[in-house]
């Protein structure tokens, strides 16, 4: 701001005419700022919408009854998924109740038990570090100690286990804050009629904590669904026409199917195709699982 | 009196239900193992990584290692890593490129500009792009975006690092635009509401109150955001190819340290060849990698956090 002696300004010291000229150019940039900063919030949005419209119009037309229940083919026109959505819900027979196991009770564990100590800070640290671990890393582990140590191959069970381990910090991470959320009254309600730790665990804590642990449960199942890496570095096949009857069989899933046809369309065109149809399926069931989620968590939040 | 002996009565045989006793005890140990199990994963990665890396170093002597040949099926193989370097840091920068311009305005928006209204239905949009597996985004990038680069950038391939680049920036825009955002909206309305009463406008409070004051958290954004983009998988394998030439032309084929993993498992690598092991070698490498950014990550974001 300079401050000069003009002639023509008789009412201050200041330049008027380059004040005003300055503070509209802040303003203006200001403004502008604005709806560029909204551009780049919406251009995040218009490549989800892209990606999803462009998906469906190539996959739509694929998308039938008879590619829902059909098998597996070398034929485009005739290959269906049935098999492949099976191997996927038996995957997650596997990995739900392992996660949410294994998650829930950590998080009892170090919410309930553990104590302010070193134990519990070094078992939080080793969670959140092992969150950060690429997926591709969790595959070499299950190649190693599922697939070959304890001799599983690239079953279900094994495709399964690796998994849970993969997801395990999400329902963790939920069901602590959910666990850390019940108010301490109930606690202390429980306590004051007598009821022993376990007990207020079971009949108190968990039913309360229980929307919020379901929420991170599904959150961790969606993220499992979708998750290819792991699978292919354990060696899933390419080509499984049986349809998968125990967890002990070898399987496909949703997303190894489409990692296959996408490669592979550079020989078949059409693959292109199928895998759009393939993907349409996994996220419709992704929008399912996330529904659910947000459904059980605005209805049965209780807020205290 | 005749009362109060009953319930004592009572009380002395709850405590004398062994049953009931015994699960109490029972119970912390049963969790306390639930809970060795996230330490038992951690030993065990890197128990798996190490053991088979240092089969894998103690036959390929160094200079080979870190050299620019990577032929691991030919007749004579070597191993040298630095290609699989260069593309993992040559696509990770272009997704960076993409990421944080986008994902710090996106941050800004929904933080300093957006209405409350505005923002409760932007941001868990910006969320869904976050939850949609990276499959489909590899998907996406080798069949659309590749094809539509095609047209502007002469002499793009099929398979390329600029397409999954950019690809891969636009699932981690979400990434560091939530994490951007929770860190700036925890500074202080006083601050702004102080520099605003000044006579600042908002871009000036964004850039001299705000930005300064959410460093921390916005630079841990960033670091996140690149350990997500060296172990990004899918997108890579599917839509920039396996070539193994050094290269720095972001219109080739290239190859990641994540996408060579996956290319050797799923070829014929049998177990206890010098392949097989080279497999844990990268894996090795690319573990320390993300573990640094992720410590990195955690480091400044305690280290540099402004508290109010």
């Amino acid at each position: 701001m300079k401050i000069i002696n003009d002639s023509n300004n008789t009412e201050g010291i200041y330049d008027r005419k380059a004040l005003q000229k300055r503070i509209r150019n802040r303003v203006f940039y200001d403004k502008l700022a604005n709806i560029v900063f909204l551009l780049s919030t919406l251009f995040a949005l218009l490549v989800l919408t892209i990606l999803i419209t462009r998906i469906w119009r190539q996959g739509i037309g694929w998308l039938s009854i008879d590619f829902l229940k059909g098998n597996l083919s070398i034929f485009p026109e005739k290959a269906g998924i049935y098999g492949i959505i099976i191997g996927s819900v038996r995957l997650m027979s596997v990995v739900g109740p392992v996660t949410i196991l294994l998650g829930v009770s950590t998080a009892i564990y170090l919410e309930e038990y553990a104590g302010k100590g070193k134990i519990q800070s070094f078992i939080s640290t080793t969670i959140s570090n092992l969150a950060g671990v690429p997926s591709v890393i969790f595959g070499l582990l299950g190649l190693t100690v599922f697939a070959r140590l304890l001799n599983l191959g690239s079953s279900i069970l094994a495709g399964g286990l690796t998994m849970s381990l993969l997801v395990l910090p999400i329902v963790v991470v939920a069901s602590r804050e959910a666990i850390r959320a019940v108010p301490s009254f109930l606690r202390d309600a429980s306590y004051a009629m007598g009821a022993s730790k376990w007990t207020t665990i079971r009949t108190v804590i968990l039913p309360v904590a229980l929307p919020g642990i379901l929420t991170g449960s599904i959150l961790a199942l969606s993220r499992a669904i979708g998750e290819t890496a792991p699978l292919v570095v354990l060696g899933v096949p390419t080509l499984i026409l049986a349809v998968p009857t125990s967890i002990m069989d070898d399987f496909s899933a949703l997303p190894i199917q489409i990692y296959y046809w996408t490669l592979d369309t550079v020989l078949t065109p059409e693959y292109a195709n199928l895998a759009a149809a393939t993907i349409i399926v996994l996220l419709v069931i992704l929008f399912l699982m996330n529904s659910i989620a947000i459904i059980i968590r605005n209805k049965f939040q209780k807020r205290y | 009196m005749d009362k109060s002996i009953n319930i004592r009565d009572k009380v002395k045989k709850n405590i004398e239900n062994n049953k009931k006793w015994k699960i109490e005890k029972v119970m912390p140990n049963i969790f306390f193992m639930t809970a060795l199990i996230s330490i038992l994963t951690t030993i065990g990665i890197v128990f798996t990584l190490v053991a088979d890396a240092y089969k894998f170093f103690a036959k390929v002597p160094l200079s080979e290692v870190f050299s620019t040949k990577l032929a691991p099926l030919g007749a004579n193989p070597s191993f040298g890593i630095l290609p699989l370097i260069n593309g993992t840091i040559i696509i990770s920068t272009i997704a960076m490129a993409v990421a944080v311009p986008i994902g710090l305005t996106a941050a800004i928006y929904l933080s300093e500009y957006a209405s409350e209204k505005r923002r409760k239905t932007l941001k868990p949009m910006m969320e869904v792009l976050a939850g949609i597996p990276t499959i489909v985004y590899g998907f996406f990038a080798y069949s659309f975006v590749t094809p539509l680069l095609m047209n502007i950038v002469p002499g793009l391939e099929a398979k390329n690092a600029l397409s999954p680049g950019i690809v891969m920036g636009i699932m981690i825009i979400p990434l560091v635009a939530s994490l951007s955002e929770d860190a700036m909206s925890s500074v202080p309305n006083a601050m702004r509401e102080g520099a605003l009463a000044l006579g600042s406008t908002k871009l000036e409070v964004t850039f001299k109150v705000v930005i300064p004051a959410a460093i921390s958290g916005i630079i841990a954004s960033f670091v996140l955001g690149v350990s997500r983009a060296i172990g990004e998988t899918m997108i890579v394998v599917i839509a920039s190819g396996s070539s193994k030439n050094l290269t720095f032309d972001i219109t080739q084929s290239m190859q990641t340290m994540t996408a060579y993993i996956v290319e050797f498992t799923s070829g014929d690598a049998g177990s206890g060849t010098l392949g097989y092991y080279s497999l844990y070698a990268v894996g090795l490498i690319l573990f320390i990698f993300t573990l640094l950014m992720n410590l990195l990550a955690q480091y400044i974001s305690r280290r540099y956090r402004e508290e109010y």
